[in-house]
């Protein structure tokens, strides 16, 4: 039984443009060999931390939902917490009803904060 | 002798102590979910020094109060939101 979950993490900025992208498309393939089916697969980019974290103030985020099995999200930290010095915070959450629901409206741009006022649905923040 | 409303006089004029009711934005407003993820949102809930604003001061029913302060908690450990500063706003 599949279920909806919805992962980020932030690694140093001292990673070059190439390592970030081996280390996520390591992710993607991660996803893809397990049979897992990747929803959004969101790069944030550099972004200023609010606090520092290991003597850095800012992290590249990078955000990936995805749908898996319940088995597969312990190999998933695991491989997190293995992948010392690039990855220095990460979160997993499992998505309920509401948070996919909220997310399928954002990708198509009626929810969360770009909202397009295109077709007058209810507004959800 | 029941005292007629009118004629108590009050010592401070009662529009100052008509305060406006408070509602649950996420039932007025419908919204189901709150996403931790972004920032402009939550600082609705936070004070200056990025602490959780009590339910008194926000209004929140329980059920939302308790999603608001887990989204808040979720934003901080991914330093999208800092755990304490001083004025946030």
């Amino acid at each position: 039984m599949q279920n909806y979950y919805e992962t980020t993490f932030v690694m140093t900025p001292v990673l070059s443009a190439e390592e970030v992208k081996k280390t996520v498309t390591g992710y993607s393939e991660f996803f893809q060999k397990n049979n897992a089916e990747i929803i959004l697969d969101d790069h944030w980019g550099l972004k200023q931390l609010a606090y520092p974290i290991g003597k850095k103030t800012t992290g590249i985020y990078h955000h990936i939902e995805f749908k898996a099995t319940s088995d597969l999200i312990d190999k998933l930290e695991l491989m997190f917490r293995r992948d010392e010095n690039n990855i220095i915070r990460f979160l997993t959450i499992k998505l309920d009803k509401h948070a996919v629901l909220y997310n399928d409206k954002k990708r198509q741009g009626l929810a969360g904060r770009n909202k397009k006022i295109s077709s007058p649905s209810k507004t959800e923040a | 002798m029941a005292v007629r409303k009118d004629t108590i006089k009050y010592l401070t004029s009662p529009a100052i102590a008509i305060t406006q009711k408070k509602y649950c934005r996420f039932k007025k407003l419908g919204i189901r979910y709150v996403d931790y993820k972004d920032p402009e949102f939550l600082l609705k809930f936070v004070n200056e020094q990025g602490k959780l604003l009590p339910r008194r001061i926000t209004g929140n029913s329980l059920k939302f109060q308790r999603r608001v302060s887990q989204a808040v908690k979720r934003a901080r450990h991914l330093a999208i939101l800092p755990f304490v500063t001083d004025l946030l706003k």
